[in-house]
């Protein structure tokens, strides 16, 4: 009786190690590795937080190995500087004069149609009838582009800067992507227009 | 669709022509105008009618006006009755205003000119084409009280975010608790009762003493043999099991500094993939989006809605609307002046899926050039409340694809002329990856 009794209390013990080790079993940090050195870069690595401290400088703002490209310098192949200034006016100026560089060969809509379907149609609407799926829940209503009175120099200019609580598309399409869904925003409003 | 309208113009005034081309495609507005020409007659130009105001609202006001709050514009309910009582502006004021509220800027009007500083020059759309009962369906439908909210309660002790793995544990110590409170039951218990049986006098009857068990099966060599065996294999087995999961992350799943729910995002309301992994399409990176791209949407939306925040409390114990807080504080966002403060700070998301530094993966190549879906190697995203890890991404995994997976040589010049010798070379008609070179060790290690 008495060794079934320090039986017992043994599995018990047991027990209650084994629930405590598959609780640390979680999955709320990185496993294991052989070799880190071999699997962690020497060099920075995209994202990577570095603390880097030279004489006594942090060199990295928040650690963050992230830069910004450095001021006066631009990117290799598809980029233009853009001219005109993200104010009222340049608004204007730009729905007056600005006129797209591509011309009827280059135009294609097999480019332009499907970024516009992942940039723009979430709020404008596959057609541009202002009915994407965050207008019909209300959380946006940008309106159909059939009531703006946009041209091709306003549309780029819409995605280069933004409009009022529109934010800008610049960072995630390069400057020939841009015109590419401006003309295709052009066909969809002369669509709506018929 | 036209030709209805068609009949629907002949007997409508000129200004509701262009009202009815305004709104082609909006449902309830063609409702609403049929409600609107039935009772046109009997309406006054005072009285306005809600559900054409409503409709008018949507698609002229609501990219810059939200009813409750501050957006572009100001908050726009019962903006008559505020006007008047406040600035002593009657009906004209706001007619000569929305038909073209630059020009009263420009005549010097006070209230006009103050407003207009107020919002940083932000111009309004002139909209002459609205008449003056357009307006007063308008201003009905802002005057229009504001729907009861249904109650979410914040339980408190909901955290935002890493709210769960603190749960769990104290679930866990609670478990364990229990079990040593039981264990120390049955102890007690069983000494009470020997203590009765002691003093009653009565005998517990005690086994016989025989061989036990574990004796008998000492003897029994041939049974150790096959028990020690079989314990033998089972840990090589457990052993085996655990050094080839060293280095593995599947199903890593990290607290994230802001509860960001792929469910929701890519999931509820189907936001593209790349909308935020733009660089998915272009770069070996898929990249994480910057904050400004967050903010595309939630300059417009401050909160979740009612019932999304009541799930998000319900089943995964976080208040989503203080995560969206926590964005606008990272982005240094002022909601009520609808402003950039300019006081930043980072958000340090942790990094999930990291392939070590010999291994090389490219993104554009997969997506763009194969067009595989993330979701292939990503699993279900658009399900994924917390993101984990979903593959293995073992050199193994990477190496049985592209033994199972054929290129997509369709409109790809670049791999016709390859392709053409190669799939003669091999005697079959579509390449998988593997047989153009996709088992290389140098395509995958610098
Ligand atoms: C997050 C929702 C959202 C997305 C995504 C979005 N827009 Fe907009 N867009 C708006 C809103 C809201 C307005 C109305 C802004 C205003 O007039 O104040 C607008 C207005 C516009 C206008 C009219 C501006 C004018 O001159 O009146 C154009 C053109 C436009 N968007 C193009 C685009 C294109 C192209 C894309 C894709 C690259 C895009 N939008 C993506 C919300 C969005
Ligand atoms: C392009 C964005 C935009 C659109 C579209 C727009 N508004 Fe405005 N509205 C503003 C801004 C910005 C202000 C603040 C004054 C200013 O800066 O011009 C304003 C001010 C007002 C005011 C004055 C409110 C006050 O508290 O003084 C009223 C009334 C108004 N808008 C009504 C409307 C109506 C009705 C519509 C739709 C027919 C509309 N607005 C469409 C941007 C817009
Ligand atoms: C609204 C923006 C947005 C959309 C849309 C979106 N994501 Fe994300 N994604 C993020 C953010 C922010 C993170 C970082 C936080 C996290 O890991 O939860 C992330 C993280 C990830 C990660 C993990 C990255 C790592 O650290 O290894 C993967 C994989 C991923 N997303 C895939 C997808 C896929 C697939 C889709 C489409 C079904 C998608 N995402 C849609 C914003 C987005
Ligand atoms: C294309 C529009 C869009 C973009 C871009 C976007 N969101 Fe959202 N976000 C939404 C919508 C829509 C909701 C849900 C609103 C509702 O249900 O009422 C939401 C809800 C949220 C919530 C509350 C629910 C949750 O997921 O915890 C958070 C936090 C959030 N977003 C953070 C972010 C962050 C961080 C980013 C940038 C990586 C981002 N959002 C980008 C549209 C967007
Ligand atoms: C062929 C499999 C595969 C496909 C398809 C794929 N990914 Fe990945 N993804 C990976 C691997 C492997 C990594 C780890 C890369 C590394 O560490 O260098 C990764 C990493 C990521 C990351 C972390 C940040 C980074 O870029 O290293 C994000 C975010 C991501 N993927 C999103 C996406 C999205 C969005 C898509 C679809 C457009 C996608 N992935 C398609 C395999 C894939
Ligand atoms: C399709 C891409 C691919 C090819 C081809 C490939 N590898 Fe790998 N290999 C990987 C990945 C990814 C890893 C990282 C696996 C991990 O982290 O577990 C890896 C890891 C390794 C490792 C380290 C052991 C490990 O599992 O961490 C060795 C050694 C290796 N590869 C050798 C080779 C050799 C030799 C070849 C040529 C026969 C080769 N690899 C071809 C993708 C590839």
């Amino acid at each position: 009786m008495h060794i079934n009794m320090k039986i017992d209390a043994k599995y018990t013990v047991v027990l209650v190690m084994l629930v405590g080790f598959i609780s640390c079993q979680e999955n709320a940090r990185p496993n294991y590795q052989y070799m880190p050195n071999m699997y962690e870069s020497v060099g920075y690595e995209t994202y990577q937080e570095a603390d880097v401290d030279v004489e006594g400088n942090q060199i990295f703002e928040y650690d963050m190995e992230a830069r910004l490209p450095v001021d006066g310098t631009i990117p290799r192949g598809d980029f233009m500087p853009f001219e005109i200034d993200n104010t009222v006016e340049g608004y204007e100026e730009a729905k007056a004069n600005l006129k797209s560089p591509l011309d009827s060969t280059q135009v294609d809509y097999e480019v332009g149609g499907p970024l516009y379907t992942i940039y723009c149609a979430i709020c404008h609407g596959i057609k541009g009838a202002g009915d994407g799926t965050l207008a019909k829940k209300d959380l946006i209503i940008p309106g159909s582009y059939a009531e703006k009175d946009i041209t091709i120099g306003s549309i780029y200019h819409t995605i280069y800067y933004g409009k009022n609580s529109m934010g800008s598309y610049a960072n995630q399409l390069n400057e020939s992507e841009r015109w590419q869904v401006a003309e295709y925003v052009a066909k969809l409003k002369a669509d709506l227009d018929k | 669709m036209k030709k209805s309208y068609q009949s629907l113009e002949d007997n409508s005034t000129n200004n509701m022509k262009q009202v009815i081309y305004r709104n082609l495609t909006s449902k309830i507005l063609y409702l609403g105008f049929i409600l609107l020409l039935t009772f046109s007659t009997s309406l006054t130009a005072q009285e306005g009618d809600p559900v054409n105001g409503k409709a008018l609202y949507r698609t002229n006001c609501a990219s810059c006006h939200k009813l409750d709050s501050r957006m572009t514009g100001p908050a726009l309910r019962n903006v008559e009755t505020r006007l008047a009582e406040e600035e002593g502006l009657d009906r004209e004021w706001i007619n000569a205003w929305i038909k073209n509220s630059a020009g009263l800027i420009r005549s010097g009007d006070p209230y006009a000119v103050k407003i207009y500083a107020e919002y940083n020059q932000t111009a309004m759309t002139a909209f002459p084409q609205l008449s003056n009962q357009d307006i007063s369906d308008i201003l009905a439908y802002t005057a229009e009280p504001k729907p009861e909210p249904v109650v979410a309660e914040v339980p408190t002790g909901v955290q935002g975010g890493g709210g769960d793995g603190l749960s769990s544990d104290i679930m866990l110590a609670a478990l364990a608790l229990l079990f040593a409170l039981l264990a120390g039951a049955l102890v007690l218990v069983n000494r009470t009762l020997k203590r009765f049986a002691d003093e009653k006098g009565i005998e517990v009857p005690v086994k016989e003493k025989g061989t036990p068990i574990w004796k008998a099966f000492v003897q029994n060599q041939f049974l150790v043999l096959v028990t020690v065996i079989f314990f033998l294999l089972a840990s090589a087995y457990f052993v085996y099991g655990f050094f080839m999961q060293v280095g593995i992350d599947q199903g890593y799943e990290p607290v994230q500094p802001i509860h960001y729910s792929h469910r929701i995002h890519a999931g509820e309301n189907g936001i593209d993939c790349k909308y935020c992994h733009s660089s998915a399409r272009v770069s070996k990176h898929s990249g994480i989006p910057s904050l400004n791209v967050c903010m595309n949407c939630h300059k417009s939306i401050a909160q979740v809605g009612d019932e999304t925040q009541a799930e998000g409390i319900s089943e995964y114990g976080v208040d989503y609307n203080a995560q969206i807080q926590k964005l606008y504080k990272a982005v240094g966002w002022d909601a009520t002046t609808q402003q950039y403060t300019g006081e930043t700070s980072p958000v340090k998301w942790i990094r999930i899926h990291n392939l070590p530094d010999f291994a090389y993966f490219n993104h554009s190549q997969h997506v763009s050039v194969a067009g595989v879906e993330c979701q292939t190697c990503h699993g279900p995203v658009e399900e994924m409340e917390v993101m984990y890890q979903y593959a293995p991404l073992t050199m193994g995994w990477c190496i049985n694809c592209h033994r199972e997976t054929n290129i997509n040589v369709k409109d790809n010049e670049y791999y016709t002329k390859i392709h053409e010798e190669l799939s003669k070379k091999y005697g079959v008609e579509q390449l998988t990856a593997a047989q153009m070179g996709g088992l290389e060790c140098g395509k995958c290690h610098y």
